[in-house]
């Protein structure tokens, strides 16, 4: 592919981006923070195209190192944004505060 | 040796995956922008990266399989526990984590790169001599021979995005990793420098240009300079170093958002020198999700991202903290805060980073219920930079079930305030300071605020009187509305929301 298409990829992709993001509310900053964070881990592919080039023991060495940071980076940030979305999501029945609550509370 | 049907790396079918992998990207960010459909936008994004990956393994060429799946086996179990295990106070921490080891990963990537040249170039040469020496030349001869080729060179289309991804990378993960550092206090929060840090990060930037028109200059196979780029690695690494230290622990929101949009970027020009669309388009959108974060951030705080960046705020230069004439203040114990909380009619909770260091969120929370049960009206203000990251707050208040429409904006909070009868701040400072209003000699003046003294009655839940990171009196303190209670944040309410329930 040559330099001028992948520029346009580029710019066009910077469009989109500020058009799709500028639209997310502040509560929900940090779960993006760590979403978008995820999506960087796609470096990971880089990691393993490299790797196959690499013959000597550094070569191999670097090729590992980035393979585990990206998939940390893909696998941890996917897993956290989830768990954190989790709490902003529908609440699942959540029992009404006072339905249950109160038996306890009348003893006191 | 691949097992799969090897997919050649320039097919259509490969680009069509990439298309619809970074297309889930971007469908899944656009999930995000409600909270409702914003864990399922997490979902689809991660079929998208599955997908990318899926189809990265499938090309032909790629090799050294035991090192990919040892790789994978460990960032996987990592990542995975890792994950599980962070508090959600400790989420900035984590994501500046994170964003360092896609940093870090991407330096090593273009290094790796580099290096597959510098190999190239050498069996090139190798080959050459062989030759030389076939048709009759001497040793000595082949090597003169081969010192005089101008051979093929690395096209700058590739070099260049690859010098750009590392020095980038670098930067990101050093930069990060300080980040993290701080956050995790593992090193001191307030800003750190060397005499002439500024000059310093300048000449060191300089020292990168140079380097990287030198391996610009010289980029034929045969004299490729394996070790001015690792030169180069290190610069970048001491660039990181040098811009992250003196910044300190409040300003973090705007530097971590920062490091996100550079990994993203560097992401992006990897994937412009691997001829990757998937790696350009999602490296593209996380560059501008950092870059509109960290706009946003350093409009909260009214200041430039220069500014931030090479000003070193909370240093005790700062002035402003210079008069310490001793100024008279009200304080007041858990039960009299709980008796002027139960007879409000509304109330709104300002909380801070101290709320998040005394995880304090599920008291806040119980708290809010006591009063509601009371006929109480409670919402939260939230700053934009509260915190230690955008969004912080939120984060911690719904991990404590706290419905999101009670979290207002502070453009949304501050016109209700006046009529609002008690403002609780908990473990805020600098954000609620009238000084940023009033006090044209302020650090902080022209800073957007949470206007809390506009409100009938303040307390304020803070552990003493000393001062923010900002290093910055703080006039609200002094005011006659305001109340102070001390004590551990957590402490505190607990004992309010106990004292609630004997009313």
């Amino acid at each position: 592919m040559d330099l001028v298409t992948e520029i346009t990829i580029l710019v066009l992709a910077v469009f989109v981006g500020f058009e799709v993001i500028s639209k997310v509310p502040t509560t929900l900053h940090t779960p993006l923070m760590s979403q978008t964070n995820a999506i960087h881990g796609i470096v990971l592919l880089g990691g393993l195209i490299v790797v196959g080039y690499a013959h000597d023991f550094l070569g191999q060495l670097i090729g590992f190192i980035a393979i585990v940071f990206g998939t940390i980076n893909i696998v941890g940030g996917f897993m956290v944004t989830d768990r954190m979305l989790e709490m902003f999501g529908p609440k699942k029945k959540a029992p009404k505060p006072g339905a249950d609550d109160k038996g306890g509370e009348a003893g006191s | 040796m691949n097992t799969f049907a090897a997919l050649a790396p320039d097919s259509s079918l490969v680009a069509i995956l990439y298309i619809v992998s970074f297309s889930l990207f971007i469908f899944g960010i656009k999930l995000g922008t409600h909270p409702t459909s914003a864990r399922r936008g997490n979902g689809v994004a991660a079929i998208g990266m599955a997908i990318a990956v899926a189809t990265t393994l499938a090309l032909e060429g790629i090799g050294n399989w035991g090192i990919i799946i040892a790789g994978i086996i460990v960032g996987t179990v990592v990542g995975a526990v890792a994950s599980k295990r962070v508090k959600m106070t400790e989420m900035p921490q984590m994501v500046a984590l994170y964003n360092g080891l896609g940093g870090g990963a991407i330096a090593l990537i273009a290094w790796s790169e580099y290096r597959h040249w510098v190999e190239q170039g050498k069996e090139a040469a190798t080959a050459l001599k062989d030759f030389a020496i076939v048709h009759g030349a001497t040793p000595e001869g082949a090597n003169a021979a081969v010192s005089h080729i101008s051979g093929p060179t690395v096209s700058l289309e590739v070099l260049i995005p690859t010098l750009l991804a590392m020095v980038i990378g670098s930067i990101s993960f050093w930069g990060s990793n300080v980040a993290f550092a701080k956050l995790q206090e593992l090193i001191p929060g307030q800003p750190l420098a060397l005499p002439g840090q500024k000059i310093i990060n300048v000449i060191l930037l300089i020292g990168l240009l140079v380097g990287g028109i030198y391996l610009g200059i010289n980029n034929e196979y045969l004299n490729l300079d394996e070790p001015v780029f690792i030169l180069m690695l290190v610069v970048a690494a001491l660039l990181g170093l040098g811009v992250v230290m003196p910044i300190g622990g409040a300003d973090m929101p705007v530097v971590i958002s920062l490091l996100n949009a550079f990994t993203g970027l560097s992401a992006a020009a990897a994937g412009i020198a691997l001829d990757n669309t998937a790696l350009i388009v999602a490296g593209t959108l996380v560059g501008s999700s950092g870059t509109i974060l960290t706009l946003e951030m350093a409009t909260a705080m009214n200041r430039s991202v220069a500014n931030i960046l090479f000003a070193g705020f909370g240093s005790p230069a700062a002035g402003g903290a210079g008069d310490q004439e001793q100024r008279s203040y009200r304080s007041m114990n858990a039960q009299d805060a709980a008796i002027q909380l139960a007879y409000a009619d509304s109330v709104v909770i300002v909380p801070g980073y101290g709320l998040a260091v005394a995880q304090a969120q599920h008291a806040v929370k119980e708290m809010a219920d006591e009063l509601n049960k009371k006929g109480v009206t409670v919402n939260y203000a939230i700053h934009p930079v509260a915190g230690r990251m955008p969004g912080h707050m939120n984060v911690l208040l719904a991990e404590a079930d706290v419905p999101y429409d009670q979290l207002k904006e502070m453009d949304e909070i501050n016109p209700e305030l006046p009529q609002t009868d008690v403002c609780v701040v908990i473990g805020a400072n600098d954000v609620t300071n009238p000084a940023a209003k009033n006090d044209e000699s302020s650090p902080i003046y022209g800073m957007p605020i949470i206007e809390v003294d506009e409100a009938q009655q303040v307390l304020v839940l803070k552990r003493s009187m000393s001062a923010g990171f900002a290093g910055i009196d703080n006039d609200l303190f002094y005011n006659e509305k305001t109340a102070m209670v001390f004590g551990d944040a957590k402490q505190t309410v607990q004992d309010i929301v106990t004292e609630l329930g004997n009313l």
